[in-house]
C-alpha cells in the first residue's frame, strides 16, 4: 500500500518534473533525481499535495570529477512514513540555486550552512552570507573536495613532532606478506 | 498568572517594527534596548553557543544565534579515514550520547553492504542504545533543575549517571566512548552477574527519581516559572522539523523506535510517552516519564537477551573494505529526537560524504530564536535547557 | 555592536567639540602583563600553601572534556574536598582547565578570559587534543599544540580521562605550586610576543586588545 503510493508519486514527479534515475533503497526509502529548475516547484507540491511535511535534512555532495554538486533534500511523510531523498545537481563553478526558507523554517539554517562550507548561493535566503560556523575564514570552502585539510593543519597550527603514520594497507600486507 | 501563548498572529503593535525579512528594526540608540552577548560560557547549557539578545527592560526581543565553537569538521575528517577508522571519532558529534553515531554509522555501512547482524547482536545493541539514553536523561533532569536554581537534583542524577556508567565500563571498556556497535555486530557479550548489578542500578535509579519527582515536579517554584512558557504550537512542527520530546509534548506522538522500527523493538512492549501543554512543566515530565519507561525498557530487554551466540556478522577485511556505491539515510531515537546519517559511497574504501543530521540543528537555531521573543532574562537559559539543545551536533 | 564601532573615528561631544577615540586601544588598554617576583622565604612557602589548597577554576568546559568535569562536583569524586570549587568569572578563579579541543572561534575567548584572570594563575590541559592535536590533528578548524598559545603547568592525558586521573592531575598541580614552579603567568609575561604572535597567526580577525586585564 505503502509502495503503491509512492509509485504514485514517482510516475507524478517523472510526467510533470522531468525526474530520472529513481532508485529504490528500501521499504520507505527513494531517491530521484530532478532537474534545477523544477526542483523548488516539485518540493512544493510534495509538501501540499503529497503530505511530504518535513524537511529532514538539506546537504551537498561534491561530485568533483564530474564537475557537480549534488544537494540533497530528504522529505519525510509523517503521516505514511515515507522518505524521498531527491537529488538536484548544479555546475560547480557557479553553483546557485534557489531557496527553499519560504517552506520550512529550518531551511535557512541549512542553506547558510551550505554557503560556507561549500559556496553554494541561495539568494534571497535571510543571513544567508554571514558565517555561520567559521569565523575569520578567508580560504576556499573547506568541505570542498580540492581543500586538503591535512597540508592546512599542518601548516597552520604547529604539530608536535615525533609522530610517525603507518598506512594500514601498507603495514598489514607487509606483516601477512613479507614476501611480496 | 497569565499564559504566556506566543502564537503567530500575535498583537505586534506594541513591538519593534518589523522589516520585511523578518528581522526587528531596533534603534539602539534611543537607550530603551539594552544588546547583552550571552557568550559560550553560562548556566544554560551543556556546551557552548552565544546568544545575541536585545532586551527591552527584562524581555527579550530579538535574538541571533552564534554557533560554531566546537566546530571539528567531522564530515571532512571523515571522507580522510577509512570506514572501520571513523569508528573512533563517530563518538564524539554528540557527546553525551555516542552510541547513537555508532549505531547509525555502522547500521548505513551495513545496508550499503548488504550485511544482516546477528541476534545476539541486535539484542546488545538495543541494550546499549537503552542505557545510553539513560545516563543522559538523568543529566539532562541535572541540568533542567540547576537552569531553575535547583543543584540538588543535578547531584542526585548524576550521582546515579555514574552507576549507569559504571555498567558501561563493565560492558564495553569505557566510561563515555564506547566504541561498543562496529559493523558487523557488536565487540562482546554482557559478562558474569552483569544482570544482577544492573538490576541493582536500576533500582537505585528508580528510588532517586521518586526523590526528584517531589522535589521538582511538585515544587510550587517550579511550576510558578515554567508553567505556560515556552509553548510551542502543533502547527509548528512540521514547520520547523521538531521531533522527540519537544513535539511528544505538544500531543504528536513522534517517536523513530514506533514509527520505523529497528534492531528489537518491534518485540518490546512500549507506548510512546506524550504530553498535551507543550510548555516547559510538560516537556520535563514527558522526558521524566521517559526515563522511567527506559528503564522499564531495560528491564524487558535483560530479561530476553541470550547469553551466548554470534554477535559478529562475517564482514570482508576491514582495512580493505569496499563497500558498495550508493546513498542512504539510517535514523535512530536518542534523547533529543530523530538522530540520522545521511551516507553516500562511491565504491572505495574511505565514505564519499557523511551529514550528521542532530535534531539540536533545528530546534536551538530556527526554533529559540522564535520562541524566546518575549521571555524573561533569567529563564533563558531554562528554556534552553527545555529544549534540549546540545551544540556539538549543529556545527559537528 | 558591529566592526565598525571599533574603529578609529571622531564623535562629537553634546558641546559640539570633536573628540577623536580609539576603542581597541584606550588609554589604559596598551599595557603589557608584568611578571611578578616571589616574596622571599616562609612568606612565599607560606603563600603558595595557601594557593595550592585553594584553586578555585574557571567553570568554561570548552570541549569534549566538559563531561568528565561534571562528576568532580557530585559527592562520589568530589573535588570540593580539595578546595577546589567552579566559578562562573575569571576575576574568581586562579585555575583553568582547558577541557579537550579547542576551536579557533573558542581560543578567541579563551585567550580573553585567561588574560581577565589575575596573577598567579595557572592552566592545566585536559585531553590528548592539547597535547599534539588528539584525534583532530588533521582538522582546520582546532590547534594542536595548546602550549604555543598559553603557558601549561600540567598536562593531563586521556581521552577521556577518568575523573580519578583529573584528581591526580590536580593533585601534580599542587605540588608544583608548593614547590615554587607554578609561574605560569610569568612565562605567559616574559614570552609575551612570541604568545601573541602564535596567537594572532590563527585568529585572522583580531578585534580585541593586546592584552585584556
Amino acid at each position: 500500500m505503502n509502495q503503491m503510493t509512492m509509485e504514485y508519486t514517482i510516475n507524478q514527479l517523472k510526467q510533470l518534473n522531468g525526474a530520472q534515475d529513481h532508485r529504490y533503497q528500501r521499504e520507505g526509502l527513494d531517491f530521484i533525481t530532478l532537474p534545477k529548475a523544477y526542483a523548488v516547484e516539485a518540493i512544493t507540491r510534495l509538501r501540499d499535495h503529497e503530505g511530504f511535511a518535513h524537511l529532514v535534512l538539506l546537504t551537498a555532495v561534491d561530485w568533483l570529477e564530474q564537475g557537480q554538486f549534488q544537494l540533497t533534500y530528504l522529505l519525510n511523510n509523517p503521516v505514511k512514513k515515507q522518505d524521498l531523498g531527491i537529488r538536484v545537481l548544479i555546475p560547480r563553478e557557479t553553483p546557485v540555486m534557489d531557496s527553499i526558507h519560504l517552506l520550512w523554517g529550518q531551511a535557512a539554517t541549512y542553506q547558510r550552512e551550505l554557503h560556507e562550507m561549500f559556496g553554494i548561493d541561495f539568494p534571497g535566503s535571510p543571513r544567508v552570507d554571514q558565517p555561520f560556523i567559521l569565523e575569520g575564514w578567508d580560504e576556499m570552502p573547506p568541505y570542498r573536495r580540492d581543500f586538503d585539510t591535512k597540508k592546512y593543519a599542518e601548516e597552520t597550527y604547529f604539530p608536535r613532532p615525533g609522530r610517525s603514520s603507518n598506512d594500514p594497507t601498507e603495514y598489514m600486507k607487509h606483516q601477512l606478506y613479507p614476501d611480496e | 498568572m497569565s499564559k504566556k501563548l506566543f502564537s503567530l498572529n500575535q498583537d505586534r503593535s506594541l513591538f519593534p517594527p518589523n522589516r520585511p525579512d523578518g528581522t526587528i528594526d531596533v534603534d539602539l540608540s534611543s537607550h530603551k534596548y539594552l544588546k547583552i552577548w550571552h557568550g559560550p560560557q553560562h548556566p544554560g547549557i551543556t556546551g557552548n553557543m552565544s546568544l545575541e539578545l536585545t532586551l527591552l527592560g527584562d524581555e527579550v526581543m530579538d535574538c541571533e544565534t552564534h554557533v560554531g565553537y566546537l566546530h571539528r569538521g567531522f564530515e571532512k575528517l571523515m571522507e580522510r579515514r577509512k570506514y572501520i577508522q571513523c569508528f573512533p571519532i563517530v563518538c564524539r558529534v554528540a557527546v553525551p550520547e555516542p552510541d547513537f553515531n555508532e549505531y547509525c554509522f555502522a547500521s548505513a555501512m551495513e545496508e550499503l553492504a548488504g550485511i544482516e547482524i546477528p541476534e545476539a547482536a541486535k539484542w546488545l545493541r538495543t541494550l546499549v542504545l537503552e542505557m545510553a539514553r539513560l545516563q543522559s536523561y538523568l543529566m539532562w533532569i541535572g541540568g533542567q533543575g540547576s537552569a531553575f536554581g535547583m543543584g540538588i537534583v543535578g547531584q542526585w542524577t548524576n550521582y546515579c549517571r555514574d552507576l549507569v556508567l559504571d555498567r558501561f565500563e563493565e560492558l564495553t571498556g569505557g566510561r563515555i566512548y564506547h566504541m561498543f556497535i562496529i559493523p558487523g555486530g557488536v565487540r562482546g557479550l554482557l559478562p558474569d552477574g552483569f544482570r544482577e548489578r544492573m538490576e541493582e542500578t536500576l533500582q537505585t535509579v528508580e528510588r532517586f527519581m521518586k526523590d526528584v519527582h517531589s522535589t521538582m515536579f511538585n515544587n510550587a517554584v517550579f511550576k510558578k516559572r515554567s508553567v505556560g512558557m515556552g509553548v510551542i504550537d502543533p502547527s509548528w512542527i512540521n514547520r520547523f522539523g521538531i521531533v522527540g520530546p519537544n513535539a511528544r509534548a505538544a500531543g504528536v506522538p513522534l517517536d523513530v523506535r514506533k514509527d520505523y522500527p529497528y534492531l528489537k523493538y518491534p518485540e518490546l512492549d512500549f507506548e510512546p510517552v506524550t504530553g498535551r501543554d507543550s510548555d516547559i512543566y510538560t516537556r520535563a515530565d514527558v522526558r521524566r516519564r521517559d526515563l522511567l519507561l527506559t528503564v522499564d525498557l531495560i528491564r524487558q530487554i535483560m530479561a530476553k537477551t541470550p547469553d551466548s551466540g554470534e554477535i559478529r556478522a562475517k564482514t570482508p577485511n576491514v582495512l580493505h573494505w569496499k563497500v558498495p556505491a550508493g546513498e542512504t539515510y539510517s535514523r535512530a531515537e536518542c534523547t533529543r529526537g530523530e538522530f540520522g546519517y545521511y551516507m553516500v559511497s562511491d565504491g572505495s574504501e574511505y565514505p564519499r560524504r557523511v551529514n550528521v543530521r542532530g535534531p539540536s540543528y533545528t530546534h536551538a537555531v530556527a526554533l529559540l530564536e522564535k520562541m524566546i521573543i518575549n521571555v524573561n532574562l533569567a529563564d533563558v537559559a531554562g528554556l534552553m535547557v527545555s529544549l534540549h539543545t546540545y551544540p556539538p551536533e549543529i556545527e559537528r | 555592536m558591529s566592526k565598525e564601532d571599533l574603529e578609529k573615528r571622531t564623535v562629537y561631544s553634546p558641546d559640539g567639540e570633536p573628540i577623536e577615540i580609539d576603542p581597541l586601544n584606550d588609554y589604559f588598554l596598551d599595557r603589557r602583563p608584568e611578571s611578578y617576583a616571589p616574596r622571599n622565604g616562609v612568606i612565599e612557602q607560606f603563600a603558595n600553601w595557601a594557593r595550592a589548597e585553594s584553586l578555585w577554576v574557571l567553570g568554561f568546559g570548552t570541549g569534549c572534556g566538559a563531561i568528565e568535569m561534571r562528576p568532580l562536583m557530585t559527592p562520589r569524586f568530589d573535588a570540593y574536598r580539595f578546595g577546589i570549587q567552579w566559578r562562573p568569572t575569571p576575576r574568581q578563579s586562579s585555575v583553568f582547565v582547558i577541557s579537550g579541543y579547542l576551536s579557533v572561534k573558542t581560543l578567541k575567548r579563551v585567550i580573553r578570559s585567561y588574560e581577565q584572570m589575575q596573577n598567579p594563575r595557572f592552566v592545566v590541559a585536559l585531553g590528548s587534543c592539547t597535547i599534539n592535536g588528539g584525534m583532530y590533528w588533521d582538522s582546520y578548524n582546532t590547534i594542536n599544540r595548546l602550549d604555543h598559545y598559553l603557558p601549561v603547568d600540567v598536562y593531563i592525558a586521556g581521552c577521556m580521562p577518568r575523573p580519578e586521573a583529573l584528581l591526580a592531575g590536580f593533585e601534580e598541580l599542587k605540588k608544583r605550586i608548593k614547590a615554587g614552579k607554578g609561574d605560569g603567568a610569568n612565562k605567559y609575561a616574559e614570552n609575551f610576543d612570541w604568545y601573541k604572535a602564535n596567537q594572532k597567526k590563527i585568529i585572522k580577525d583580531w578585534d580585541m586588545p593586546d592584552y585584556n586585564w
